[in-house]
């Protein structure tokens, strides 16, 4: 014995305890988070994927983080700096007189500051991704201690340099 | 076969030495402390000196083989921290190859460099400098 209007009640009840498509607000394209917005995860099944940073509010280990890679680039040019260094040594009196010229100018003591300054920078965070590493200080607290010594360090590391370099008279603009 | 072996079949490994890279950046890390904090205490006894005193100093034995190796662990440090950014952020291919092996060249050539200046002031002393004696 069929019971047609209670059975289309029931499917109506199931079918309004399911959002409905339509009642969804509209999707925004640019933020779909099953999009994939860098062609980069074509996967059989939408799955979720991790935030892209656009999504994330700053925080200090995220900083660090991105410090400890932008600083490691500037040891990069640090070290060609430092290979014209040692080249213009090897070149010879005249060759380093020119690279001395260029070291003591405005822009030589600019690169020379910065390459100090990502070295203490990246001396420090080297060691706190060792710390890590090992396990150990990996809770939030813990973390955001690290990456605010870190850059503490690198500060005041890179300052208390130069202004002995001054203070000695090595140094002067 | 048990389940679990099933599933070690299908996850994708490394062939052997996944680990071996990661370990080889830290164990440079590890030297660099040490290397580092010689090469800022180096260079601030350095710094503003002339020709003749930067001359004398990388005639010395230990500064010539402590910046040596300052530069080489350094250079390959460099490499593999670089590879880790463009291979993190460069997804086109060509570009990513074309990047990695400019990396590649790039390091290489800055540790030629500095090696072969270091060794050519090192040793262009009277040989009497050679090991104090």
């Amino acid at each position: 014995m069929s019971r047609p209007g209670l059975a289309k009640g029931l499917e109506d009840d199931i079918r309004s305890m399911a959002t409905p498509e339509t009642a969804r607000p509209a999707a925004d394209p640019t933020n779909e988070p099953r999009d994939d917005q860098t062609g980069r995860f074509r996967a059989p099944h939408p799955r979720p994927l991790s935030p892209h940073l656009q999504v994330w509010r700053w925080h200090v280990t995220m900083a660090a983080s991105i410090l400890h890679r932008m600083s490691g680039i500037g040891l990069y040019i640090g070290a060609i700096l430092v290979t014209a260094w040692l080249l213009s040594l090897a070149a010879g009196p005249e060759a380093y007189e020119r690279f001395a010229a260029f070291g003591g100018s405005w822009l030589g003591l600019l690169l020379w500051f910065a390459f100090s300054a990502a070295g203490f920078y990246h001396l420090a965070s080297g060691l706190r991704h060792l710390v890590w590493d090992t396990g150990r200080s990996l809770d939030v607290p813990s973390a955001n201690a690290w990456a605010w010594g870190t850059i503490v360090f690198a500060a005041v590391a890179t300052v208390a340099f130069w202004a002995l370099l001054f203070a000695q008279g090595r140094i002067s603009l | 076969m048990s389940r679990i072996d099933a599933a070690r079949v299908r996850v994708p490994k490394a062939a052997g030495h996944g680990a071996g890279t990661w370990i080889k950046e830290r164990v440079e890390a590890i030297a660099l402390i040490p290397l580092s904090l010689w090469a800022f205490w180096a260079a601030a006894h350095l710094a503003g000196a002339g020709y003749q005193a930067m001359v004398e100093w990388l005639r010395q034995p230990l500064n010539a083989v402590l910046l040596a190796l300052f530069v080489l662990i350094s250079v390959d440090h460099m490499r593999l921290g670089l590879r880790v950014v463009v291979e993190d952020y460069i997804h086109r291919p060509g570009n990513k190859a074309a990047l990695l092996l400019l990396n590649l060249f790039v390091c290489g050539l800055i540790g030629a460099l500095a090696l072969f200046a270091i060794l050519k002031v090192a040793l262009s002393g009277p040989a009497n400098t050679l090991f104090g004696a």
